[in-house]
């Protein structure tokens, strides 16, 4: 009697050690990530932070390379069937990954796990760039940007320059004044065409592209070769002629020139926040982007990345990651995130949870693209872009910018070009989509 | 009689080349096949569907002004780069062949650039040229020059030929000095004794006595420069400024990786490969037929 008494309390015990041991294994969740360098650690600290606050999910954020390179590793790992729960792809990739067949929406996914969600709770600008027609969100933002001019303060006081210019026009005389006050490069610009064509159109009521910028079909066409953008461009070429403006080179490559102190004004990603604090030698501000004059002001729209959540997992591995978004959109996250980059909080609470902490009094400049994003409400031609190619459309708009610049080509022949060749590749875009 | 070795193992052979069969299969037949096959193709990047549109991708490419100024970018880049690392590798080769003093320390020296990598090659000459902060970039302004490679194509052309043979000057110069070290001291110094200088002896003795060595560094760098450059072009231009330095081989990536047009991209690397094989092919036959493999 005894010895069936002692194995039957050892048989339960073992059965119970099997039953906890299957209920401690963590769900394992997959985040693809494309940022560097203090952001990775960032990042990872999100992970973890998230890991130790609850124990039945486990996130991995893995760094995959640049955009492209990240994108390009989902796309071969979807092929193999290894593809991560979650992945960063910048704005562009949107059309790329809506028509892809491989995404899971994060309005659906929240509903399907029982997520209540607030959308009307987050700043409206970050979410409607990612909306389906019916306005359901597709993909979580995460590290969202607009671009601002920096101007550097010491350089001004040089020339006798004191605040910001607000038109096209006064930056044509501070430009100007600059030069005269010995200054080697007035003028310079990153990602050339999300700053002077995609945020420029939607800043002046230009429609980029017919179709609602590519938001109602895929029949879309580029149109931005506007007589407005045509003499922007001959301004900025006349710049470039008199040695004012210096070309720097494509995508985030010339945000040095600006912190380095080589170039007094430069139009560049809100998100360079962190890093211009920590490199910049001297007295420099922010300002929202210049507008020509006599122009309504209208809101800028949005680069950076969103989080897209990949097909072909297990319920229990979506409600992890329907778990972690929620956590990423929390307050404190967004709060810390914002105050250490330079991207903007993506809800309305992050944003004030700030202003009431009086960051914003501390630091002005990190106001500034929020105010841009949201000093009006988008309206259609001001709500982004949804368009195929768009990687490529943009490296062609970078090609003949460059072209414009060299004086190869005219602003006029440079745009027409942009225009033409970009809607070649619309054009190819849709015909891979007819299968 | 004649004295024939047998192997009588039937298997053994085909066992011992298997090894090496399966790594050429896997690692070319395999992918080229596939390229071959997908350049018929349409497909959805992410792997959900592809549509047969016979040579459509073909047709494409050649209707393209963009891809024919890729084939005359091509040109000029492999045509430069040859040149440059070709004469400067038989420079260097004639330069320290007769050497003693320090013959070790040249050799050394000159051989070291062919152990690094291409794309640390590449961004190694990027910020010796580039305009703000590069070196190279104040010297040349400092002489008048307006440097702006970001800007200016054929300023842009000049870097990436430099950047990509540089690498190949080295390789260029161990086989020239292989091929100089073969040529018999005897036959030179009886063309001395006739009275030939210094020029008349390279042009009628040591050039032709190089032809074998000279051809086959030329389908080598052939090669190289259509295909092996892409991590330089990558690392220095991105294909710009313009398209100036959009070679072909970097456009298969262009179109193929940040496009996502793996048709188009499959369609180019076979036209790629064709070329190549052509020039190869025409190497073969028409100027190895003018090199000399021994002294008439």
């Amino acid at each position: 009697m005894r010895s069936l008494k002692v194995l039957l309390l050892a048989a339960s015990l073992l059965a119970g050690l099997a039953v906890s041991a299957a209920q401690a294994a963590p769900v394992d969740v997959q985040w693809w990530h494309a940022m560097s360098g203090v952001n990775k650690e960032r990042i990872e600290k999100f992970a973890n932070d998230f890991n130790a606050s609850q124990s039945k999910y486990r996130v991995t954020a893995s760094y995959k390379g640049s955009y492209t390179e990240t994108m390009n590793a989902v796309i071969a790992a979807y092929r193999a069937n290894q593809q991560p729960h979650i992945v960063q792809v910048f704005e562009v990739g949107t059309q790329s990954m809506m028509m892809s067949g491989a995404i899971y929406p994060v309005y659906q996914l929240m509903a399907d796990t029982g997520h209540q969600v607030d959308w009307s709770g987050f700043i409206q600008p970050v979410l409607s760039y990612y909306f389906t027609p019916d306005n359901h969100l597709l993909s979580m933002p995460f590290n969202s940007s607009t671009p601002i001019l920096y101007y550097n303060k010491d350089a001004f006081a040089k020339a006798g320059l004191k605040d910001p210019p607000k038109t096209w026009q006064q930056m044509d005389e501070y430009v100007h004044k600059l030069g005269v006050s010995g200054q080697k490069c007035a003028f310079a610009t990153s990602w050339q065409s999300w700053v002077h064509l995609e945020n420029y159109t939607a800043l002046h009521g230009v429609w980029f592209a017919t179709e609602d910028n590519g938001f109602k079909s895929l029949d879309a066409k580029l149109q931005f070769n506007q007589p407005v953008v045509v003499k922007h461009f001959e301004l900025l070429q006349s710049w470039v002629k008199e040695g004012l403006m210096s070309y720097e080179g494509r995508g985030a490559v010339p945000d040095p020139a600006f912190s380095s102190g080589k170039c007094a004004m430069q139009t560049a990603s809100s998100a360079n926040y962190g890093n211009f604090t920590r490199d910049a030698k001297f007295a420099w501000s922010a300002a929202p982007l210049p507008i020509e004059a006599g122009y309504p002001v209208r809101n800028s729209t949005i680069g950076g990345a969103t989080l897209w959540v990949l097909k072909g997992h297990a319920k229990e591995e979506n409600e992890g990651t329907a778990e972690f978004l929620g956590y990423l959109a929390s307050v404190p996250v967004q709060v810390f995130w914002h105050e250490a980059t330079g991207y903007v909080p993506i809800t309305m609470a992050a944003y004030r949870q700030a202003k009431t902490d009086g960051y914003y009094n501390a630091n002005p400049v990190q106001e500034i693209a929020i105010e841009q994003l949201t000093r009006v409400a988008p309206t259609p031609v001001s709500r982004g872009l949804r368009l195929g190619n768009l990687v490529q459309i943009r490296d062609v708009m970078d090609e003949e910018s460059e072209n414009i610049w060299s004086g190869k080509k005219t602003a006029q022949q440079g745009l027409d070009d942009m225009v033409r060749r970009g809607n070649e590749l619309l054009r190819q875009f849709q015909q891979m989509q007819k299968q | 009689m004649v004295k024939r070795v047998i192997f009588r193992e039937r298997l053994l052979p085909y066992l011992l080349l298997l090894p090496q069969l399966f790594i050429i299969g896997v690692f070319f037949y395999g992918p080229a096949t596939d390229t071959i096959l997908n350049s018929f193709l349409l497909t959805n990047p992410f792997g959900l569907g592809w549509k047969f549109v016979w040579l459509d991708n073909f047709i494409y490419l050649f209707a393209r002004s963009e891809y024919l100024n890729s084939f005359l970018v091509t040109v000029v880049f492999s045509l430069g780069v040859m040149a440059v690392s070709l004469g400067f590798g038989l420079l260097f080769a004639l330069s320290t062949h007769r050497v003693t003093l320090g013959s070790g320390f040249y050799k050394s020296f000159l051989i070291f650039p062919y152990a690094i990598a291409p794309v640390l090659s590449g961004v190694m000459w990027l910020f010796i040229f580039h305009p703000t902060i590069g070196v190279a970039s104040f010297l040349i302004r400092s002489v008048g020059i307006n440097w702006n490679p970001l800007l200016d194509g054929t300023q842009a052309m000049i870097v990436v030929v430099l950047a990509a043979a540089w690498k190949q000057i080295s390789y260029n110069f161990v086989f020239f000095l292989a091929g100089l070290q073969a040529i018999p001291l005897g036959v030179l110094e009886a063309a001395s004794v006739d009275g030939a200088n210094a020029f008349r002896k390279f042009v009628s003795i040591v050039f032709p006595l190089l032809t074998p060595t000279l051809f086959f560094l030329m389908v080598v760098n052939v090669t190289y420069a259509f295909f092996d450059t892409f991590a330089i072009i990558h690392a220095v231009t991105n294909g710009g400024p313009g398209q100036s330095t959009n070679i072909l081989v970097y456009k298969v990536y262009a179109d193929g990786f940040i496009g996502l047009n793996l048709g188009s991209s499959s369609a180019q690397s076979a036209i790629i490969m064709f070329i190549v094989i052509c020039l190869t092919v025409v190497q073969f036959r028409y100027i190895e037929t003018r090199v000399q493999y021994e002294m008439t």
